[in-house]
């Protein structure tokens, strides 16, 4: 099993087009984004600021539930969890 | 942006389609981005904004407005787009509100009245220009995540347009706005979350739907700008003047900032003298973290799960939230936040005074108003402009429990005369 990471149109440039990916054998956010970032170099530094704090333009869900409310970046992500990150500026 | 091309169909339309509007810039870190759909910058993911020819919004004048139809497009000059879709918005009233003022202890206070729009509530503005945005860049088909007004006008705008339409809603809204909605005939999908969960939705639909312009979302840039012209009609129905206060509700605060913005532009482009003027915000307590930002002095909003009966601005995670403080720190303005009961009776007090009938989101404003009043915040001896953004026939529930016959009576006069009416 892996996580499935979901990714927003403005970054697939990133993953050569696709919509999601597949990362293995991350047990916290914070590692599956290394690992993405190992996966597709660059695509850590759209999600995450110089100082390794999530942008404020972006909302990062793991399962149904945004990792704000959750714990961060520390926020787990189990075996078959999809991950979705998500441009904040939308609705209103 | 899109994958499919987007830019290139930009690129086969005649430039003038998109009237003043050169690119899309981002608000936070300035990169430029052809016109286009899209709105999140692809560099930060901060908000993409209009950018305009400074030369062309130079060419506006007062004349060029008035000659121009009795509509938001008598403002096109000074908006991203071209009507293609129009449905004869705006041109809303602005009423004097002597009696209101008079309870309230105030000098001069005014109702920008928007529940004159089509569907009823200012998104007819937002839609007009989403609408026509999206059929200049190709779409055929409507969207939008929605608290219900928004839900009616994108119904409506493509229906007239001959587009479809998508919407989506929180499953719980008043059962007015989904018949408003329901009733034009698109797709309507009810969503069992709240809003927050729906635009999240929303936003990675339009990641798979490339060919659905989601007007608050792929199209958001443009469709921002349409409430701009809530406030160019407040300065223009003054007398070509801005007020010193404005009070305005927040739900994504995206409105608020628009009318900033647009008197901005007017006190820019020489159309009025640029006053000084205060902004105001309104929320609910139910949902208010703009408001707690505010008063807790942050300049980030942290989200919250919404419980209030103003579910037109239940939106607990604001895409424009630290704008709104930004525009109301800059003005010296302020923003509060009023509980369900309040809303109910602000509601109440401005039927009662004015004859107006504001759904929950107006009710905010009035309570707000009277809240600021009370705590110092707001002057009651300057000029102040409220925004009631709805109709209270949306909104039945929120006061169909003290809004009842006075009494009921045998149709005789002896009934009459025993029932103490006279």
């Amino acid at each position: 099993m892996a996580v499935t990471v979901r990714v927003p149109t403005i970054l697939r440039s990133y993953t050569g087009g696709a919509s999601e990916v597949s990362v293995d054998g991350a047990a916290t956010l914070i590692e599956l984004l290394d690992k993405l970032e190992a996966n597709h170099p660059g695509i850590r530094a759209r999600v995450l600021d110089d100082d390794g704090k999530l942008r404020r333009f972006v909302n990062l869900y793991v399962g149904d539930d945004d990792v704000r409310f959750a714990e961060g970046l520390a926020t787990p992500t189990p075996d078959g969890a999809t991950v979705s990150i998500i441009p904040a500026v939308a609705g209103g | 942006m899109s994958e499919k091309g987007a830019f290139a169909v930009t690129t086969l339309l005649d430039r003038t389609s998109f009237g003043a509007a050169a690119n899309l810039t981002c608000r936070e870190c300035g990169a430029t981005y052809p016109l286009g759909p899209g709105n999140a910058c692809e560099q930060c993911f901060g908000p993409l904004e209009i950018g305009y020819d400074d030369d062309l919004l130079a060419r506006v004048t007062r004349e060029s407005i008035e000659s121009g139809p009795r509509t938001m497009w008598r403002y096109g000059g000074l908006l991203p787009v071209t009507p293609v879709v129009d449905l004869q918005v705006g041109g809303t009233r602005l009423v004097r509100a002597d009696n209101l003022a008079r309870e309230l202890g105030m000098k001069s206070l005014w109702v920008k009245d928007d529940s004159g729009n089509p569907t009823h509530s200012f998104k007819d503005r937002v839609v007009a220009v989403a609408a026509s945005a999206a059929r200049t860049l190709g779409f055929s088909v409507l969207s939008c995540a929605s608290t219900g007004n928004l839900a009616n006008a994108v119904a409506a705008a493509a229906a007239r347009a001959g587009m479809r339409s998508v919407v989506f809603i929180p499953h719980d809204l008043e059962a007015g706005k989904v018949v408003t909605t329901a009733v034009y005939g698109g797709t309507l999908v009810a969503i069992e979350g709240n809003y927050d969960d729906v635009n999240r939705l929303c936003a990675e639909v339009s990641g798979e739907q490339e060919d659905w312009a989601f007007v608050n979302v792929n199209v958001r840039p443009f469709y921002a700008e349409g409430s701009k012209t809530i406030g160019y009609e407040i300065a223009e129905q003054l007398g070509w003047r801005l007020p010193q206060q404005v009070v305005v509700p927040i739900a994504s605060g995206a409105l608020l900032t628009k009318v900033d913005k647009a008197w901005r532009e007017f006190g820019s482009l020489g159309l009025v003298d640029a006053s000084p003027y205060k902004v105001f915000g309104a929320q609910a307590t139910g949902c208010s973290p703009v408001s707690a930002a505010f008063k807790a002095g942050h300049d980030v909003v942290a989200p919250v799960r919404p419980s209030t009966i103003a579910k037109s601005l239940a939106i607990g995670n604001p895409a424009d939230g630290i704008y709104a403080l930004d525009v109301v720190r800059r003005t010296g303005g302020a923003i509060a936040d009023v509980s369900d009961d309040e809303i109910v009776e602000g509601i109440q007090l401005l039927a009662r005074t004015e004859g107006i009938f504001a759904e929950t989101a107006g009710g905010v404003t009035v309570a707000t108003l009277r809240s600021l009043l009370a705590s110092g915040q707001l002057d009651p001896a300057a000029e102040t402009v409220i925004l009631n953004t709805g109709d209270g026939l949306k909104t039945l529930d929120a006061v169909a429990p003290v809004a009842k016959p006075t009494t009921t009576i045998a149709p005789s006069l002896a009934a009459f005369r025993a029932s103490g009416v006279a």
